[in-house]
């Protein structure tokens, strides 16, 4: 052994060399690592900071306008008139009345097709083709939503005119049948995740008592995952409320109580995006456009604040 | 018509890019150039005019590359008081100076006058779907569909029926974001000032979007550029009332003044121009320059 020691082996375990080179080493590593500690809460805590950052911009810009304004006549009256040289009125009832009505229809067309989604991927796909649908399906996310809304102006609106018989093609259906499609494949992958973590021991309990795949499903898995499909739900409804360009191009964009579901509507997101680049800073229908923001985030707020209580709840169990 | 409409955030956007795209590119050609500084026009008003104003930016960046003009919008009134505060050297403007404001320009530079420039028409359509028997419309029956306070709704009031396609009766109103200049312009001249539009109207976002809705809705009319016409979509005649005389959209009837609903538009200077600001507005009246005009779909000055 003695024959092959050279200058450039490592100095022998136990030497002063050693220990020495080990303490150098440490020395770096834990700088590395202090470094990359505090890089990561950064990161954690700048999600933070934006948050609030953007609150408090967005309630610095509309704020102001609050003391000016009758909120009753801002949530109640339908009379939007911002740009009216001679009486201005700021009343966003049509709006919020459109949001709503939108994210409801696309819901309840979303709501059936995502969850059925859910539970066939992950109760009945096996192998290939379950990870085809996944892929597809993720695929179907990342359209963006400009695209969605190009397909909604182009090609949905003459096809609804012919198929409903009903005058304009741009409206609420066409709206919420584009976000329908936006918000099934949160819910299909958070949906099938809840499935998922439903225990084994319940499919075999429940297999082993004599009951169907329906019965399986409908009385074992859908109540056990109950909160997590909520949870899917909710984050559904929360991209359907804060999506914009879609919305823009398809509803019509038309300022009024829609009286049925083939009636164009204007939402909160698609005002803010139209008007807002044309207005002057500071002005009254700049701070007002602000205003809507808050409301809006208020509403998204309240949405995903259910969605993270739910899941919480999931994670008791 | 724009004057309270203010800074054009995303036209002031676009206008930087494109200030800082054309420095980037003539800063290339300009190193082996005879060098000297880049002059600077800044140019400010009318957001009717903003996208014709940046399109002869751009065009004229390849021309003389030694100066850069930089656009805004913010409305013609903005222009104006830019002009009068020496805070721009060209005003863009969809309507003539007012009196007060050539008082308060003479004010603050005696001797001078506002130099006029026409450089272009701005003539509206109203379009219906290609179907749609209708051939021409007054403007008093156009109010009483987009005012406020309006009694026309239905196509059977107008005279019109079996519009191929059409599904029911209703009049779908195509208009615009309530802060574009077309919007406004068409609210003034229509509507009136003290009036309102009617609400539920179908607000596009451009005005090649309302083409493209009313040619696939028979039931739509609405009113845009006209130089957004296109095949799917017919523009119709229009008559200051009923029972008079219908004119045709045209570069010819809106020179003469017969079609109602058209506007010319200027450019101002502060007395005479310098050299290079008035080469930059004869290339604007050139042909190539009016050729820009046709292309962003307003009307080029008689030839």
């Amino acid at each position: 052994m003695q024959a092959y020691v050279t200058d450039k082996q490592p100095a022998p375990p136990g030497s002063a060399t050693a220990t020495r080179l080990k303490q150098q080493r440490g020395r770096v590593e834990m700088l590395g690592e202090r470094v990359i500690e505090v890089l990561i809460h950064l990161c954690g805590f700048s999600a933070i900071i934006f948050v609030f950052g953007i609150f408090f911009f967005v309630f610095r810009e509309g704020a102001p306008f609050l003391a000016k304004l009758n909120l009753g006549e801002f949530l109640f009256s339908t009379e939007w008139f911002p740009t009216s040289q001679t009486h201005a009125k700021y009343g966003v009832a049509a709006l919020i009345v459109g949001t709503l009505s939108v994210t409801s229809l696309a819901m309840v067309i979303a709501v059936p097709f995502g969850l059925g989604a859910a539970v066939f991927v992950s109760e009945f796909c096996t192998g290939k083709a379950k990870e085809t649908l996944k892929v597809v399906i993720e695929l179907l996310a990342a359209i963006p939503s400009v695209v969605w809304g190009f397909i909604g102006l182009t090609v949905m609106a003459p096809i609804i005119i012919k198929t409903f018989q009903v005058p304009i093609g741009v409206n609420m259906f066409n709206g919420a049948l584009l976000l329908a499609l936006m918000s099934v494949p949160i819910m299909v992958s958070i949906g099938e995740d809840a499935l998922k973590a439903v225990p084994d021991s319940y499919r075999e309990a429940a297999i082993a008592m004599g009951a169907t795949k329906w019965q399986l499903i409908w009385r074992v898995l859908l109540p056990a995952a109950k909160n997590g499909l909520l949870a899917a739900v909710l984050l559904g409804v929360g991209r359907a409320i804060g999506e914009t360009m879609a919305v823009l191009m398809a509803t019509g964009h038309s300022v009024r109580i829609p009286h049925s579901i083939f009636d164009p509507v204007r939402t909160l997101t698609a005002t803010i995006a139209a008007e807002l680049g044309e207005t002057s800073k500071g002005s009254d229908h700049y701070q007002s456009l602000f205003l809507i923001g808050i409301l809006l985030f208020s509403i998204t707020f309240v949405v995903n604040l259910a969605a993270d209580l739910i899941v919480k709840g999931v994670r008791k169990r | 018509m724009t004057k309270t409409f203010l800074l054009n955030q995303a036209n002031r956007a676009g206008a930087l890019l494109t200030a800082g795209a054309l420095l980037l590119l003539t800063g290339c050609g300009k190193n082996d150039g005879a060098g000297g500084k880049k002059q600077a026009i800044a140019n400010i008003g009318s957001d009717t005019m903003v996208n014709l104003a940046i399109a002869w930016a751009d065009a004229y960046a390849k021309v003389d590359p030694s100066v850069s003009v930089e656009v805004n919008g913010g409305g013609s009134g903005q222009g104006v008081a830019a002009l009068i505060n020496n805070s721009c050297e060209i005003a863009n403007c969809s309507r003539k100076f007012e009196e007060k404001e050539i008082a308060d320009f003479d004010a603050k530079h005696p001797g001078k006058e506002p130099k006029e420039y026409m450089v272009g028409y701005d003539a509206l359509s109203v379009f219906v779907h290609k179907d749609n028997p209708m051939t021409e419309i007054s403007i008093e029956e156009l109010q009483q569909m987009y005012a406020k306070d309006g009694k026309l709704a239905k196509w059977s009031d107008l005279g019109v029926s079996n519009i191929p396609g059409a599904k029911g009766d209703e009049i779908i109103l195509v208009s615009r974001q309530n802060n574009s200049g077309t919007y406004h312009y068409f609210r003034e001249a229509i509507v009136g000032k003290k009036n309102e539009m009617r609400l539920g109207t179908v607000d596009m976002n451009g005005s090649k979007d309302v083409v493209d809705l009313i040619s696939k809705t028979p039931n739509a009319i609405g009113y845009s550029g006209m130089g957004y016409a296109t095949p799917a979509v017919k523009h119709l005649r229009i008559s200051k009332k009923k029972g008079e005389k219908a004119v045709e959209p045209t570069i010819a009837t809106t020179l003469d003044k017969t079609y109602p609903i058209a506007r010319p538009m200027f450019m101002y200077t502060a007395g005479d121009p310098s050299p290079q600001i008035k080469k930059y507005l004869d290339w604007i009246i050139s042909d190539a320059g009016q050729k820009i005009v046709e292309e962003t779909g307003y009307v080029p000055l008689p030839k």
